[in-house]
Protein backbone atom coordinates (compact mmCIF):
# COMPACT_ATOMS: atom_id res chain seq x y z
CA UNK A 1 0.00 0.00 0.00
CA UNK A 2 1.00 3.50 -1.19
CA UNK A 3 0.98 6.55 1.14
CA UNK A 4 -2.64 8.00 1.45
CA UNK A 5 -3.89 11.52 1.88
CA UNK A 6 -5.21 11.62 5.71
CA UNK A 7 -7.86 14.28 6.55
CA UNK A 8 -9.31 15.62 9.70
CA UNK A 9 -13.27 14.46 9.74
CA UNK A 10 -14.12 15.17 13.45
CA UNK A 11 -12.88 17.42 16.10
CA UNK A 12 -13.44 18.09 19.62
CA UNK A 13 -12.65 20.65 22.17
CA UNK A 14 -12.45 22.21 26.11
CA UNK A 15 -10.66 25.20 26.51
CA UNK A 16 -10.28 28.25 28.22
CA UNK A 17 -12.74 30.07 25.21
CA UNK A 18 -14.78 27.87 24.75
CA UNK A 19 -16.38 23.61 25.14
CA UNK A 20 -17.39 22.28 21.77
CA UNK A 21 -15.90 23.68 18.35
CA UNK A 22 -18.81 26.51 18.43
CA UNK A 23 -17.68 28.52 20.90
CA UNK A 24 -14.06 28.01 20.67
CA UNK A 25 -14.37 29.05 16.71
CA UNK A 26 -16.71 31.93 18.24
CA UNK A 27 -14.11 33.52 20.51
CA UNK A 28 -11.09 32.25 17.89
CA UNK A 29 -11.99 34.91 15.63
CA UNK A 30 -13.56 37.19 17.86
CA UNK A 31 -10.44 37.47 19.18
CA UNK A 32 -11.97 36.46 22.87
CA UNK A 33 -9.07 36.14 25.59
CA UNK A 34 -9.92 33.08 28.17
CA UNK A 35 -7.48 34.09 30.64
CA UNK A 36 -8.14 35.50 34.03
CA UNK A 37 -7.92 35.34 37.99
CA UNK A 38 -6.96 31.80 38.82
CA UNK A 39 -9.97 30.53 40.82
CA UNK A 40 -9.31 26.49 40.59
CA UNK A 41 -6.53 27.20 43.73
CA UNK A 42 -5.98 29.76 45.99
CA UNK A 43 -3.62 32.39 45.32
CA UNK A 44 -2.70 33.36 48.69
CA UNK A 45 0.48 31.47 48.83
CA UNK A 46 1.21 31.70 44.70
CA UNK A 47 2.52 34.86 42.91
CA UNK A 48 1.16 33.51 39.46
CA UNK A 49 -2.27 34.73 39.99
CA UNK A 50 -4.05 34.59 36.35
CA UNK A 51 -4.55 31.64 34.06
CA UNK A 52 -6.27 30.01 31.06
CA UNK A 53 -8.90 27.93 32.76
CA UNK A 54 -11.83 25.84 31.61
CA UNK A 55 -14.93 27.56 33.65
CA UNK A 56 -17.77 26.37 34.13
CA UNK A 57 -16.86 22.14 33.67
CA UNK A 58 -18.88 19.86 35.48
CA UNK A 59 -17.99 16.90 35.59
CA UNK A 60 -21.30 15.20 36.82
CA UNK A 61 -23.05 16.30 33.93
CA UNK A 62 -20.97 14.04 31.49
CA UNK A 63 -19.54 10.84 34.09
CA UNK A 64 -22.03 8.53 36.21
CA UNK A 65 -20.42 8.87 40.01
CA UNK A 66 -18.83 5.13 39.37
CA UNK A 67 -16.51 6.31 35.88
CA UNK A 68 -16.11 9.75 37.36
CA UNK A 69 -14.12 8.20 40.28
CA UNK A 70 -11.98 6.91 38.17
CA UNK A 71 -11.16 10.19 35.96
CA UNK A 72 -8.79 12.82 36.53
CA UNK A 73 -9.50 16.45 35.51
CA UNK A 74 -7.46 15.30 32.57
CA UNK A 75 -8.53 12.22 31.21
CA UNK A 76 -12.42 14.43 31.85
CA UNK A 77 -11.13 16.58 29.34
CA UNK A 78 -9.87 14.07 26.83
CA UNK A 79 -12.88 12.04 26.83
CA UNK A 80 -15.84 15.11 26.53
CA UNK A 81 -13.30 16.23 23.76
CA UNK A 82 -13.02 12.96 21.91
CA UNK A 83 -16.99 12.63 22.31
CA UNK A 84 -17.52 15.90 20.25
CA UNK A 85 -15.06 14.44 17.80
CA UNK A 86 -16.48 11.38 17.19
CA UNK A 87 -20.08 12.39 17.26
CA UNK A 88 -19.04 14.79 14.70
CA UNK A 89 -17.19 12.67 12.10
CA UNK A 90 -20.17 10.37 12.12
CA UNK A 91 -17.61 6.86 12.47
CA UNK A 92 -18.82 4.06 14.58
CA UNK A 93 -16.53 1.98 16.13
CA UNK A 94 -18.58 -1.28 16.61
CA UNK A 95 -17.59 -3.16 13.63
CA UNK A 96 -14.54 -3.92 12.35
CA UNK A 97 -13.18 -0.17 12.22
CA UNK A 98 -12.40 -0.38 16.31
CA UNK A 99 -9.81 -3.07 15.31
CA UNK A 100 -8.40 -0.78 13.15
CA UNK A 101 -8.31 2.79 14.70
CA UNK A 102 -5.23 3.72 16.48
CA UNK A 103 -5.28 6.15 19.94
CA UNK A 104 -2.71 8.13 20.52
CA UNK A 105 -3.02 11.23 23.09
CA UNK A 106 -0.30 13.64 24.15
CA UNK A 107 -0.26 14.98 27.69
CA UNK A 108 2.72 16.76 29.32
CA UNK A 109 1.63 15.40 33.14
CA UNK A 110 -1.07 13.17 33.00
CA UNK A 111 -3.28 13.50 36.18
CA UNK A 112 -1.63 15.31 37.95
CA UNK A 113 -4.75 16.98 40.21
CA UNK A 114 -4.72 13.45 41.64
CA UNK A 115 -1.16 13.23 42.29
CA UNK A 116 -1.21 16.89 44.05
CA UNK A 117 -4.53 16.09 46.17
CA UNK A 118 -2.95 12.41 46.74
CA UNK A 119 0.07 13.68 48.35
CA UNK A 120 -1.32 16.81 50.02
CA UNK A 121 -3.01 14.11 52.16
CA UNK A 122 -0.23 12.22 52.38
CA UNK A 123 2.63 14.45 53.43
CA UNK A 124 0.77 17.52 54.49
CA UNK A 125 -2.26 16.08 56.34
CA UNK A 126 -0.28 12.93 57.71
CA UNK A 127 -2.86 10.71 55.92
CA UNK A 128 -2.33 6.91 56.57
CA UNK A 129 -2.92 5.84 52.83
CA UNK A 130 -4.07 6.98 49.27
CA UNK A 131 -7.35 6.07 47.21
CA UNK A 132 -6.90 2.30 45.62
CA UNK A 133 -7.48 4.47 42.37
CA UNK A 134 -4.43 6.78 42.82
CA UNK A 135 -2.38 5.34 40.20
CA UNK A 136 -4.70 4.24 37.13
CA UNK A 137 -6.18 8.08 37.48
CA UNK A 138 -2.43 9.73 37.66
CA UNK A 139 -0.51 7.93 34.88
CA UNK A 140 0.02 9.72 31.67
CA UNK A 141 -1.33 6.82 29.59
CA UNK A 142 -4.87 7.26 31.46
CA UNK A 143 -6.81 9.97 29.39
CA UNK A 144 -5.28 7.12 25.93
CA UNK A 145 -7.05 4.61 27.60
CA UNK A 146 -10.02 5.95 28.82
CA UNK A 147 -10.40 7.23 25.25
CA UNK A 148 -9.66 4.00 24.18
CA UNK A 149 -11.79 2.05 26.31
CA UNK A 150 -14.88 4.41 25.41
CA UNK A 151 -15.33 3.42 22.04
CA UNK A 152 -13.74 0.33 21.96
CA UNK A 153 -10.84 0.97 19.86
CA UNK A 154 -8.92 -1.52 19.72
CA UNK A 155 -5.93 -0.73 17.44
CA UNK A 156 -2.27 0.75 18.57
CA UNK A 157 -2.80 3.20 21.47
CA UNK A 158 -0.27 5.02 23.40
CA UNK A 159 0.41 8.82 25.16
CA UNK A 160 2.70 10.52 23.83
CA UNK A 161 4.70 13.23 26.06
CA UNK A 162 7.18 15.62 25.12
CA UNK A 163 6.05 18.57 27.25
CA UNK A 164 4.83 21.11 25.22
CA UNK A 165 5.23 19.44 21.87
CA UNK A 166 2.98 16.38 22.77
CA UNK A 167 0.08 16.55 21.45
CA UNK A 168 2.08 17.75 18.20
CA UNK A 169 4.02 14.52 18.33
CA UNK A 170 0.53 12.35 19.16
CA UNK A 171 -1.24 13.81 16.11
CA UNK A 172 1.56 13.75 13.99
CA UNK A 173 2.44 9.33 14.61
CA UNK A 174 -1.13 9.06 14.45
CA UNK A 175 -1.55 10.93 10.85
CA UNK A 176 1.79 8.48 9.84
CA UNK A 177 -0.33 5.55 11.00
CA UNK A 178 -3.40 6.36 8.96
CA UNK A 179 -0.99 7.32 5.81
CA UNK A 180 1.15 4.42 6.15
CA UNK A 181 -2.11 1.93 6.50
CA UNK A 182 -0.92 0.87 9.85
CA UNK A 183 -4.91 1.74 10.97
CA UNK A 184 -7.76 3.03 9.08
CA UNK A 185 -8.82 5.38 11.69
CA UNK A 186 -7.35 7.10 14.42
CA UNK A 187 -8.54 9.38 17.15
CA UNK A 188 -5.70 11.88 18.16
CA UNK A 189 -4.94 15.18 20.24
CA UNK A 190 -4.26 15.87 23.95
CA UNK A 191 -5.12 16.90 27.13
CA UNK A 192 -4.01 18.70 30.28
CA UNK A 193 -5.49 19.93 33.30
CA UNK A 194 -2.34 20.84 35.30
CA UNK A 195 -3.39 24.16 37.12
CA UNK A 196 -2.46 22.69 40.37
CA UNK A 197 -1.26 24.41 43.57
CA UNK A 198 2.27 22.18 43.51
CA UNK A 199 2.47 22.38 39.78
CA UNK A 200 2.17 26.52 39.60
CA UNK A 201 4.28 26.59 42.26
CA UNK A 202 6.69 24.67 40.29
CA UNK A 203 6.43 27.15 36.87
CA UNK A 204 6.37 30.34 39.49
CA UNK A 205 9.69 29.03 40.81
CA UNK A 206 10.63 29.28 36.74
CA UNK A 207 9.97 32.35 37.16
CA UNK A 208 8.67 33.53 32.67
CA UNK A 209 4.81 33.74 34.25
CA UNK A 210 3.81 36.73 33.12
CA UNK A 211 1.87 38.68 36.19
CA UNK A 212 -0.50 40.26 33.88
CA UNK A 213 -0.95 38.67 30.68
CA UNK A 214 0.01 36.68 27.00
CA UNK A 215 1.24 38.94 24.64
CA UNK A 216 2.77 36.97 22.10
CA UNK A 217 5.09 38.83 19.27
CA UNK A 218 4.35 42.01 21.55
CA UNK A 219 7.40 44.27 22.42
CA UNK A 220 5.63 44.46 26.25
CA UNK A 221 5.30 40.79 26.31
CA UNK A 222 6.69 39.73 30.11
CA UNK A 223 5.76 36.14 29.84
CA UNK A 224 3.68 32.87 29.59
CA UNK A 225 0.34 32.35 30.75
CA UNK A 226 -0.74 28.77 31.66
CA UNK A 227 -3.96 27.17 30.32
CA UNK A 228 -5.08 24.05 30.16
CA UNK A 229 -7.95 21.60 28.29
CA UNK A 230 -8.25 19.25 25.22
CA UNK A 231 -8.98 18.63 22.04
CA UNK A 232 -9.07 15.48 19.77
CA UNK A 233 -9.19 15.01 16.31
CA UNK A 234 -10.63 11.95 14.36
CA UNK A 235 -8.32 11.24 11.64
CA UNK A 236 -9.30 8.86 8.41
CA UNK A 237 -8.04 8.14 4.70
CA UNK A 238 -9.22 11.24 2.24
CA UNK A 239 -10.83 8.25 -0.34
CA UNK A 240 -13.05 6.44 2.72
CA UNK A 241 -13.81 10.57 4.08
CA UNK A 242 -14.95 11.13 0.64
CA UNK A 243 -16.74 7.13 0.14
CA UNK A 244 -18.85 7.89 3.01
CA UNK A 245 -19.72 11.73 2.30
CA UNK A 246 -17.76 12.99 5.51
CA UNK A 247 -17.30 16.80 6.34
CA UNK A 248 -13.66 16.84 5.74
CA UNK A 249 -12.76 19.89 7.84
CA UNK A 250 -8.97 19.95 6.38
CA UNK A 251 -5.88 17.56 5.16
CA UNK A 252 -3.21 16.49 6.91
CA UNK A 253 -0.17 16.99 5.00
CA UNK A 254 3.04 16.82 6.90
CA UNK A 255 4.98 16.09 9.62
CA UNK A 256 7.99 16.84 11.18
CA UNK A 257 9.91 16.82 14.02
CA UNK A 258 13.48 17.71 15.78
CA UNK A 259 15.41 17.86 18.78
CA UNK A 260 17.97 21.11 19.52
CA UNK A 261 20.14 18.52 21.52
CA UNK A 262 21.11 21.64 23.49
CA UNK A 263 19.19 23.20 27.09
CA UNK A 264 16.54 21.64 28.61
CA UNK A 265 14.70 25.15 28.71
CA UNK A 266 16.24 27.55 26.20
CA UNK A 267 14.77 27.56 22.69
CA UNK A 268 17.25 27.26 19.84
CA UNK A 269 16.26 28.86 16.17
CA UNK A 270 18.04 25.68 14.05
CA UNK A 271 16.01 23.32 15.86
CA UNK A 272 12.70 24.89 15.16
CA UNK A 273 13.83 25.57 11.74
CA UNK A 274 14.74 21.78 10.66
CA UNK A 275 11.27 20.73 12.61
CA UNK A 276 9.40 23.35 10.27
CA UNK A 277 10.99 21.73 7.25
CA UNK A 278 10.59 18.45 7.79
CA UNK A 279 6.90 19.46 7.81
CA UNK A 280 6.85 21.13 4.64
CA UNK A 281 9.14 18.58 2.90
CA UNK A 282 6.72 16.06 4.51
CA UNK A 283 4.17 17.56 2.77
CA UNK A 284 5.45 18.35 -0.93
CA UNK A 285 4.69 22.33 0.08
CA UNK A 286 6.98 24.76 -1.06
CA UNK A 287 7.76 27.48 1.82
CA UNK A 288 6.01 30.46 -0.29
CA UNK A 289 2.87 28.28 -0.59
CA UNK A 290 2.29 28.72 3.32
CA UNK A 291 -0.21 31.30 4.02
CA UNK A 292 -0.32 31.04 7.74
CA UNK A 293 1.57 29.79 10.88
CA UNK A 294 -0.21 29.17 13.76
CA UNK A 295 3.00 30.23 16.11
CA UNK A 296 4.14 27.80 19.20
CA UNK A 297 4.69 32.09 20.75
CA UNK A 298 4.54 31.78 24.17
CA UNK A 299 4.76 34.84 25.04
CA UNK A 300 7.82 34.78 26.76
CA UNK A 301 10.87 36.56 25.53
CA UNK A 302 13.67 33.98 24.42
CA UNK A 303 10.57 32.12 22.73
CA UNK A 304 8.80 34.37 20.32
CA UNK A 305 12.40 36.23 19.16
CA UNK A 306 13.95 32.52 18.62
CA UNK A 307 10.38 31.60 16.35
CA UNK A 308 10.75 34.58 14.83
CA UNK A 309 14.26 33.79 13.52
CA UNK A 310 13.46 30.48 13.29
CA UNK A 311 10.52 31.49 10.56
CA UNK A 312 12.61 33.89 8.94
CA UNK A 313 15.16 31.11 8.45
CA UNK A 314 12.50 28.76 6.81
CA UNK A 315 10.54 31.09 4.53
CA UNK A 316 12.62 33.81 3.61
CA UNK A 317 11.37 36.90 1.84
CA UNK A 318 8.27 35.09 2.24
CA UNK A 319 8.35 35.50 6.09
CA UNK A 320 7.39 39.01 5.90
CA UNK A 321 3.99 38.39 4.01
CA UNK A 322 3.09 35.03 5.57
CA UNK A 323 0.08 35.75 8.56
CA UNK A 324 1.86 33.98 11.92
CA UNK A 325 -0.39 34.46 15.26
CA UNK A 326 -0.14 32.64 18.16
CA UNK A 327 -3.81 31.43 19.77
CA UNK A 328 -1.62 31.01 23.18
CA UNK A 329 -2.79 34.80 23.32
CA UNK A 330 -6.41 33.82 23.82
CA UNK A 331 -6.20 30.47 25.50
CA UNK A 332 -2.96 30.63 27.37
CA UNK A 333 -0.36 27.47 27.44
CA UNK A 334 -2.39 24.47 27.44
CA UNK A 335 1.02 22.57 27.51
CA UNK A 336 0.83 19.22 26.34
CA UNK A 337 -2.38 19.82 25.09
CA UNK A 338 -1.50 23.15 23.23
CA UNK A 339 -0.66 21.37 19.86
CA UNK A 340 -4.05 19.83 20.07
CA UNK A 341 -5.63 22.81 20.46
CA UNK A 342 -3.69 24.82 18.13
CA UNK A 343 -4.47 22.17 15.67
CA UNK A 344 -7.69 22.68 16.01
CA UNK A 345 -7.17 26.40 15.27
CA UNK A 346 -5.15 25.78 12.09
CA UNK A 347 -8.18 23.77 10.58
CA UNK A 348 -10.57 26.35 11.79
CA UNK A 349 -8.50 28.81 9.85
CA UNK A 350 -8.40 26.74 6.81
CA UNK A 351 -11.99 25.93 6.58
CA UNK A 352 -13.53 29.70 7.59
CA UNK A 353 -10.83 31.38 5.36
CA UNK A 354 -10.44 33.69 8.83
CA UNK A 355 -6.80 33.72 10.59
CA UNK A 356 -7.28 33.83 13.84
CA UNK A 357 -4.95 36.61 15.72
CA UNK A 358 -2.62 37.13 18.22
CA UNK A 359 -5.03 39.24 20.82
CA UNK A 360 -3.66 41.33 23.51
CA UNK A 361 -0.39 42.60 21.39
CA UNK A 362 -0.07 46.26 21.97
CA UNK A 363 3.27 46.81 19.60
CA UNK A 364 4.00 43.96 17.34
CA UNK A 365 8.16 43.38 18.27
CA UNK A 366 10.10 44.75 15.95
CA UNK A 367 12.45 42.42 16.50
CA UNK A 368 10.55 39.84 15.28
CA UNK A 369 9.29 41.56 11.97
CA UNK A 370 6.36 39.41 11.40
CA UNK A 371 2.90 40.32 10.33
CA UNK A 372 1.56 38.83 13.49
CA UNK A 373 -2.32 39.66 12.83
CA UNK A 374 -2.92 42.00 16.08
CA UNK A 375 -5.83 41.91 17.98
CA UNK A 376 -8.28 40.79 15.15
CA UNK A 377 -8.99 38.05 13.11
CA UNK A 378 -8.45 38.89 9.33
CA UNK A 379 -10.40 37.01 6.51
CA UNK A 380 -7.69 36.00 4.17
CA UNK A 381 -7.08 33.22 1.38
CA UNK A 382 -5.25 30.52 3.51
CA UNK A 383 -4.57 26.83 1.55
CA UNK A 384 -2.06 25.67 3.40
CA UNK A 385 -0.83 26.39 7.48
CA UNK A 386 1.43 24.98 9.48
CA UNK A 387 1.19 24.84 13.56
CA UNK A 388 4.74 25.05 15.59
CA UNK A 389 4.71 23.33 18.76
CA UNK A 390 8.42 23.78 20.54
CA UNK A 391 8.90 21.64 23.87
CA UNK A 392 11.24 22.71 27.05
CA UNK A 393 14.28 20.19 26.13
CA UNK A 394 14.06 20.85 22.61
CA UNK A 395 11.92 18.61 21.06
CA UNK A 396 10.30 20.30 18.45
CA UNK A 397 7.20 19.16 16.16
CA UNK A 398 5.86 20.87 13.44
CA UNK A 399 2.14 20.12 11.43
CA UNK A 400 1.48 21.24 7.84
CA UNK A 401 -2.24 20.99 7.07
CA UNK A 402 -3.94 21.56 3.85
CA UNK A 403 -7.77 22.94 2.36
CA UNK A 404 -9.21 20.25 0.67
CA UNK B 1 32.17 43.07 53.33
CA UNK B 2 29.15 42.61 55.40
CA UNK B 3 28.03 39.35 56.08
CA UNK B 4 25.01 39.80 53.51
CA UNK B 5 27.29 40.29 50.62
CA UNK B 6 29.39 37.52 51.41
CA UNK B 7 26.41 35.12 51.83
CA UNK B 8 25.64 36.33 48.24
CA UNK B 9 28.79 36.11 46.19
CA UNK B 10 28.88 32.21 47.97
CA UNK B 11 25.98 31.69 46.62
CA UNK B 12 26.65 33.09 43.27
CA UNK B 13 30.03 30.65 43.24
CA UNK B 14 28.15 27.92 43.94
CA UNK B 15 25.22 27.92 41.71
CA UNK B 16 27.15 29.59 39.32
CA UNK B 17 30.35 27.59 39.03
CA UNK B 18 32.36 30.70 39.06
CA UNK B 19 35.67 31.14 41.24
CA UNK B 20 34.80 33.78 44.29
CA UNK B 21 37.93 36.21 42.86
CA UNK B 22 36.06 36.52 39.77
CA UNK B 23 32.55 37.74 41.44
CA UNK B 24 33.50 41.13 41.09
CA UNK B 25 30.69 43.28 41.31
CA UNK B 26 30.88 45.46 38.30
CA UNK B 27 31.25 42.05 36.39
CA UNK B 28 28.46 41.02 33.81
CA UNK B 29 27.21 37.25 34.48
CA UNK B 30 26.98 36.57 30.71
CA UNK B 31 30.58 37.41 30.83
CA UNK B 32 31.02 34.75 33.74
CA UNK B 33 29.42 32.06 31.80
CA UNK B 34 26.34 32.06 34.20
CA UNK B 35 23.03 30.61 32.31
CA UNK B 36 19.68 32.42 32.66
CA UNK B 37 18.62 29.07 34.24
CA UNK B 38 21.85 29.54 36.53
CA UNK B 39 20.28 32.78 37.58
CA UNK B 40 16.97 31.31 38.58
CA UNK B 41 18.53 28.96 40.42
CA UNK B 42 20.74 31.91 42.47
CA UNK B 43 17.80 33.25 42.98
CA UNK B 44 15.91 30.50 44.04
CA UNK B 45 18.89 29.57 46.63
CA UNK B 46 19.40 33.68 47.88
CA UNK B 47 15.33 33.18 48.76
CA UNK B 48 15.96 30.07 50.62
CA UNK B 49 18.78 31.31 52.68
CA UNK B 50 17.37 34.27 53.48
CA UNK B 51 13.77 33.57 53.73
CA UNK B 52 13.15 36.62 51.57
CA UNK B 53 10.77 37.34 48.11
CA UNK B 54 13.26 38.57 45.21
CA UNK B 55 11.38 40.32 42.57
CA UNK B 56 12.48 39.12 39.55
CA UNK B 57 10.82 37.47 36.10
CA UNK B 58 13.22 35.75 33.93
CA UNK B 59 11.93 37.50 30.78
CA UNK B 60 13.53 41.07 32.50
CA UNK B 61 16.63 38.91 33.50
CA UNK B 62 19.28 40.93 31.56
CA UNK B 63 17.33 43.88 32.38
CA UNK B 64 17.31 43.50 35.92
CA UNK B 65 20.20 41.44 36.51
CA UNK B 66 23.36 41.85 33.93
CA UNK B 67 25.53 42.36 37.03
CA UNK B 68 26.58 40.34 40.34
CA UNK B 69 26.50 43.99 41.80
CA UNK B 70 22.56 43.85 40.45
CA UNK B 71 21.85 40.44 42.14
CA UNK B 72 23.72 41.52 45.76
CA UNK B 73 21.61 45.30 45.40
CA UNK B 74 18.24 43.14 44.92
CA UNK B 75 18.83 41.29 48.19
CA UNK B 76 19.99 44.43 49.85
CA UNK B 77 16.95 46.17 49.24
CA UNK B 78 14.72 43.23 50.14
CA UNK B 79 16.38 42.58 52.84
CA UNK B 80 16.53 46.39 54.04
CA UNK B 81 12.17 46.42 53.65
CA UNK B 82 10.89 46.22 57.26
CA UNK B 83 9.13 42.66 56.65
CA UNK B 84 5.22 43.35 55.65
Amino acid sequence: MGLRRVVVTGLGVISPIGAGVADFSDSLFAGRCGIGPLSLVSTEKLSVRIAGEVRGFDPAAHFDARRLGLLDRASQFALVAARQAVEASGLGFDGPLGLRTATILGTGVGGITTLDEGFHRLYGEGAQRLHPFTIPRLMVSAPTAQVSMEFGLTGPSFTASSACASAAHAIGLAFQMVRGGLVDAAVTGGTEASLTFGALKGWEAMRIVSPDGCRPFCETRNGMVLGEGAAVLVLEPLDSAKARGARILGEVAGFGMSADAKDITAPDAEGAARAMRAALADAGLAADAVDYVNAHGTGTTANDVTEARAIHAVFGDHARRLMVSSTKSMVGHALGAAGALEAAATLLALERQVVPPTAGVERPDPACALDVVPRDAREARVEAALSNSFAFGGLNAALAFRRV
Amino acid sequence: MSDLKNDVLSIIADKGRVERDRLALDARLADLEIASLDVIEIVFAIEERFGIEIPFNANDARKEFDTVGDVVRAVESVVAKPAA
